[in-house]
């Protein structure tokens, strides 16, 4: 084979076989060193397959729960104890079912921070790309703007803007959520993406004229997608805290729309957290399994990303 | 040194600007005006609107802005009208509550958080390592909010071993009320230090690993110093002073985590005086928060920046 070197009077099976020569020795592609890395590691296979079927219930069940009657009052059930009347987990004080409405607030809390970790890290990468790769005085301006939105007291900015904004919904929550989550994401990107500017590929790109927003979005982001990844997933687990917390408080979503934060505020009142805790710590225990499942996955996801930690290594 | 500094207090003035016209901004779009609450039943419309005319409120904005400015340089935050009391007073008694609080809190971290990443650092890839790791791993992914509700619950509530409420015991006095200030602040102090570790434990290890593999450590262990004396004396001693610019950096985070901690302490700080205000439509009030709040962010990075330049001659910009 070593003494024909040209291609055109190769034979089409020794093509082949120099195609799979060369696939065998290509690095593997993502997923599928990530496929590797959570099939040798049992507890992280174990969360994943958790973290998804839980994801993908509570998205279809709520679609045969009727919201309306749900949070219709019931005096009859007052603070029925679980396992009572059908009541699989209990209910309120006002004979709403808490299984019920746990399952329609973990849609409302698992759907507000997905929506808020795809918007918060789309900005943050771009903004850190962006910064990065020009420097000089387009990143000195947007490292300014940076510096005054750290400043920002969040938790506060938050909750004043939902008081000015009357009419508000989980779609303009997520946004506002996002004004205020990208800057730790942007900060990441930009210091990986100042020192891949100064690699070599990226040198040869601008010499031959290339595009601006060609290299920054087609080659230096897949080069950092590794990180991306790892970043978006731990950002996820953060995420679920972030709407939960404002809910709980009372300025997240309104009150009559379930959420993990709205349950866990059942709380507020003395006699529930001592009496009726089943109001209140279902929600709780929820949120720490969840954060918990996914930032194990983020840790065996950040692992895949560094070749030097990987378990597998082949 | 000065240059360095000087500079950075330069570029906070038009930071601190923008902040204060954005509140104020913020502060004018809320629903209603200071007047809605005090209201007097018998006020005729035309009273109230005389009432506007003569306080300015139908001025244009930069000119009410330059007004709240103005006052402000006059120490006059104005007055809240759910407690018709200056603000400057309100805000004095709740800050120091609040200043206890995080300053207990603060201590409780570092003191757990130091030896815990020393001997991470120490053991680096053994046992204790994993365990520690595992333990900052667990503490930081939770919402912080989520373990303050469940640590009143069982401590305060089912164990009754903590106050549940309050800043201190109505009964106490004396040498009995620092004791009672004490205990009110102890729970959420000690949840907020074990749950928030996290960055400090990393930072000290692995500053402790890198000193491990550095020069002057090779040198002091070849002199022969006990391996235990080198990490009291020469690897701790060189550790501390950035982990102390850290304390900057975390006033953020105590700050924000204020507002949680004492609504569910029912602390009165003043992260509970901003949701009361916020309920009550306190302007006035809240605009200060939220302004002293943003100052405050600010100084703690400019302290901590000011720490690191001093320790670190190549951060410093010419």
């Amino acid at each position: 084979m070593a003494a024909n070197t040209n291609l055109a009077e190769m034979s089409p099976k020794e093509l082949e076989s120099l195609a799979a020569q060369a696939k065998q020795a290509a690095a593997p592609s993502a997923t599928k060193i990530l496929w590797r890395e959570f099939k040798a590691d049992r507890p992280a296979l174990i969360s994943l397959i958790i973290v998804v079927v839980f994801i993908l219930f509570v998205m279809i069940s709520p679609l045969f729960i009727d919201s309306e009657k749900m949070m219709t009052t019931n005096i009859l059930a007052y603070l029925t104890p679980p396992l009572q009347d059908n009541f699989l987990l209990g209910a309120d004080a006002n004979g709403r079912s808490i299984a019920m409405q746990l399952i329609v607030g973990s849609r409302n809390s698992i759907g507000i921070a997905i929506g808020l970790t795809i918007i918060s890290s789309t900005i943050g990468i771009a903004w850190g790309l962006v910064s990065g790769y020009f420097g000089g005085y387009i990143d000195w301006g947007m490292q300014r703007f940076y510096d005054f939105m750290m400043m920002l007291p969040m938790t506060m900015m938050i909750i004043v803007l939902v008081t000015i904004i009357d009419d508000y919904n989980a779609v303009t929550l997520t946004l506002i959520f996002s004004l205020f989550y990208w800057m730790g994401t942007s900060r990441l990107i930009r210091s990986r993406t100042l020192a891949e500017t100064k690699k070599d590929y990226v040198s040869a790109s601008i010499t031959s004229g290339t595009k601006s927003w060609k290299i920054i979005f087609r080659e230096i982001m897949p080069n950092i997608s590794s990180l991306i990844i790892v970043d978006t997933t731990l950002s996820f687990a953060e995420n679920i805290g972030v709407e939960t917390g404002l809910s709980y408080l009372g300025f997240g979503l309104p009150s009559r729309t379930p959420s993990l934060g709205t349950l866990i505020a059942n709380a507020n009142d003395p006699n529930n957290i001592t009496q009726y805790w089943w109001t209140w710590l279902p929600a709780a225990i929820e949120i720490i399994v969840l954060c918990l499942a996914i930032s194990y996955i983020g840790q065996v996801v950040s692992r895949a990303a560094n070749a030097s930690q990987r378990r597998v290594n082949k | 040194m000065w240059k360095t500094i000087l500079r950075r207090v330069l570029i906070m003035i038009p930071e601190v600007i923008l902040l204060s016209i954005l509140v104020f901004l913020l502060a004018k779009s809320m629903p209603g005006d200071p007047f809605t609450g005090s209201i007097n039943p018998r006020s005729s419309a035309t009273q109230i609107e005389h009432l506007k005319q003569i306080n300015g409120l139908y001025d244009p904005w930069y000119q009410q802005y330059w007004n709240w400015v103005v006052h402000l340089f006059h120490g006059d935050l104005g007055q809240s009208y759910q407690y018709h009391e200056p603000v400057t007073n309100l805000i004095g008694d709740r800050a120091i509550n609040t200043l206890w609080l995080s300053a207990f809190t603060m201590v409780l971290t570092y003191a757990l958080a130091l030896p815990l990443g020393l001997y991470a650092g120490k053991h680096e890839g053994k046992l204790p390592d994993t365990v520690i790791r595992i333990y900052t791993y667990v503490t930081y992914c939770i919402p912080f909010f989520v373990i303050l509700v469940i640590g009143l619950w069982v401590f305060g509530y089912v164990l009754n071993w903590f106050p549940t409420t309050g800043s201190v015991s109505p009964t106490a006095s004396g040498i009995g009320m620092i004791g009672s200030r004490f205990l009110h602040v102890l729970l959420p102090g000690l949840l907020g230090a074990l749950f928030g570790t996290v960055n400090i434990v990393q930072y000290m290890r692995s500053e402790v690993i890198d000193a491990k593999h550095s020069d002057y450590v090779r040198t002091a262990r070849s002199k022969g110093v006990p391996r235990k004396d080198i990490y009291k004396h020469h690897i701790f001693r060189n550790s501390l002073l950035p982990i102390a610019a850290f304390g900057g950096y975390s006033i953020t985070g105590l700050l924000n985590g204020s507002i949680f901690t004492e609504t569910i302490f029912s602390y009165p700080g003043m992260g509970m005086l901003f949701i009361d205000s916020i309920s009550y439509r306190d302007y006035t009030v809240i605009t200060a928060l939220v302004l002293l709040f943003g100052i405050l962010n600010l100084l703690g990075t400019l302290l901590s920046d000011i720490i690191l330049s001093i320790v670190d001659p190549r951060i410093r910009i010419n």
